[in-house]
């Protein structure tokens, strides 16, 4: 007996490494209740990255500190020179912004016309990439705050160029996003000029595709791509990126096989904002109003004298109306589908809830709305490897 | 920390050992480059640095078990920080170190030419090894891209004949 463990060592130790692996690894795997994937062997992942982590914010702290020494105080030849054109560019920026002000007061005014319900961001945490997978098969990154800085997994992380991903898991001083290009990310997105909605997924090979918008729509090379905020994660009307190209589905399905160019540079990321809360913003009376009669809605629509609405006391605001005669969306003019649908109930598109489409008289169908009905816009992780 | 890990000598063919620093250092520093640097130089990820160090101690020892052990150690470390299933990459390397180790007692491998038909290989392996343990074990869609992977295998290959001849450097004779 002696003699065959001595003279199958090797082979033993081999076998005995690869069970024990096997073993750990099947303990990871997720059940198809439990879509965590892969959360398995989070405690020992845990322990290493926060082992880890102060090495690295020490290095990346390090590297700053050169790279900001160089530039703020070494490398300040022609300064003066500079200082002359930026005050020379400030002066006529200030003439800009007065201008702008006056737009953005313009604008304001009119936003606060619509009857939606506007998701923004609340509050964000600033956090800077310390680590990358390393790895062509899983596009993860780590960043340096975790859930002593308030993160919290499924937080979308951005960038003010667009979405990044999303926090999958945390750690006390750090957390790993799940980057939007990776296999296992997906989120809901509209086409900003022909509003179609989609899921947005990530392909084994870093790509970005939309795959669940059909052949007969006309979709256009260049359109640009925001959040929806169907999914809960990213908030409504960020930017994804630009539609990079436009092919039938590969599999010869229904539905158009659409590239997206990512508007973040998600192969250089260093610094990004954490989500840690989208406040929900909702014009002052949109809940509180009446509903809308079917009666009045036809009334409104129907060529007769436009009803003189009595004004509300206490609002100096005349009722506004439209270049063509009709109410503008007052407040209490609430668009069809705009209260959200609860996340996997969802079986048709529900109108986005956009300035475009709140701006469409109720009732009226907005032509830019596509006619078929289109898959959940959840767009939450895929179903578990 | 001068003492080095004892291995068996052979006649017909060197064994070398390491000292402790370097048998924990330079497998690291070969998972900080993959995982850290990478961050700043995307090229990075077409190289499998761990691979590279784990078929390196492999062969130089000459024996399995610390051959396997070694892969195991690298491979499961580096899924820690990819973010992967733990064991995709350990399970792999493993498999390679023993290989390794074991081909390295039969031929000798310190030149040039064969270091690079031997990373090559082992890089196309490991691969296989990734792939079928992901599909086979994890379910998971993993793709296959063959021009990808013998680009990466060439990569590699081309990548170890540099850094081997740096890593021989640090060798010690028993």
């Amino acid at each position: 007996m002696e003699n065959f463990f001595t003279r199958y060592k090797n082979p033993l130790v081999l076998m005995l490494v690869l069970f024990v692996q096997v073993v750990y690894l099947a303990t990871q795997i997720p059940v198809p209740s439990r879509n965590n994937a892969p959360g398995g062997g989070r405690l020992i992942r845990k322990w290493a990255v926060t082992a880890v982590t102060p090495f690295e914010k020490a290095l990346v702290g390090t590297s700053h500190f050169f790279r900001h020494g160089w530039s703020d105080y070494i490398d300040l030849h022609n300064v003066r020179k500079q200082n002359h054109e930026l005050e020379a560019e400030l002066a006529r920026v200030k003439l800009e912004q007065a201008r702008l002000e006056t737009a953005a007061d313009q604008n304001r005014r009119l936003q606060a016309l619509l009857d939606f319900k506007e998701h923004y961001i609340g509050q964000t945490v600033a956090a800077q990439v310390i680590q990358s997978s390393g790895s062509e098969q899983s596009r993860v990154v780590i960043i340096d705050k975790g859930s002593r800085a308030g993160l919290a997994p499924d937080m979308a992380v951005i960038t003010p160029g667009g979405i990044v991903g999303k926090v999958r898991e945390v750690y006390p001083l750090s957390s790993q996003v799940l980057l939007v290009n990776d296999r296992e990310s997906g989120a809901g997105i509209i086409l900003q000029n022909s509003r179609l909605q989609g899921i947005l997924r990530g392909t084994a090979y870093g790509e970005l595709r939309v795959s669940d918008i059909m052949s007969d729509e006309k979709v256009e090379v260049g359109e640009p791509i925001i959040t929806s905020g169907g999914d809960r994660i990213y908030p409504k009307g960020l930017p994804v990126g630009t539609v990079a190209s436009v092919g039938p589905d590969p599999e010869g399905g229904p539905f158009l096989n659409i590239g997206i160019k990512p508007a973040a540079n998600l192969d250089r990321l260093e610094e990004v904002l954490v989500v840690t809360k989208i406040a929900e913003s909702q014009v002052a009376t949109a809940d509180n109003a009446p509903s809308h009669r079917a009666v009045d809605v036809l009334a409104q629509r129907l060529p007769s004298i436009p009803k003189t609405q009595e004004p509300v006391p206490g609002n100096k605001t005349a009722p506004q109306k439209t270049t063509e005669g009709q109410p503008a969306a007052a407040p209490g003019n609430k668009p069809m589908a705009t209260k959200p649908v609860p996340v996997g109930n969802q079986k048709k598109v529900v109108p986005a809830a956009t300035p475009q489409g709140a701006a469409t008289p109720a009732g009226t169908p907005d032509p830019s709305q596509p006619s078929k009905p289109k898959v959940d816009p959840a767009g939450g992780e895929k179903p578990p490897r | 920390m001068s003492r080095a890990i004892s291995l068996t000598s052979r006649g017909e063919v060197e064994v070398y050992q390491f000292s402790w620093p370097v048998s924990i250092g330079v497998p690291l520093l070969a998972l900080f480059v993959q995982v850290f640097v990478s961050k700043w130089l995307g090229f990075i990820r077409i190289f499998d640095f761990p691979l590279l160090v784990t078929i390196f101690f492999a062969v130089a020892r000459r024996r399995p078990t610390p051959g396997l052990m070694t892969g195991a150690v690298i491979g499961t470390l580096q899924d820690i920080f990819a973010g992967t299933y733990i064991g995709l990459n350990g399970i792999a390397k493993t498999m390679v170190g023993f290989l390794a180790s074991s081909l390295g007692v039969r031929i000798d491998v310190d030149v040039p030419g064969s270091r690079f038909i031997m990373t090559f290989v082992f890089s196309l392996v490991h691969r296989v090894l990734y792939i079928v343990i992901n599909r086979g074990l994890v379910a998971a869609n993993e793709p296959w891209n063959w021009g990808h992977t013998l680009v990466s295998a060439v990569a590699n290959a081309l990548m170890s004949v540099i850094l081997f001849a740096g890593l021989d450097r640090l060798k010690q004779r028993p």
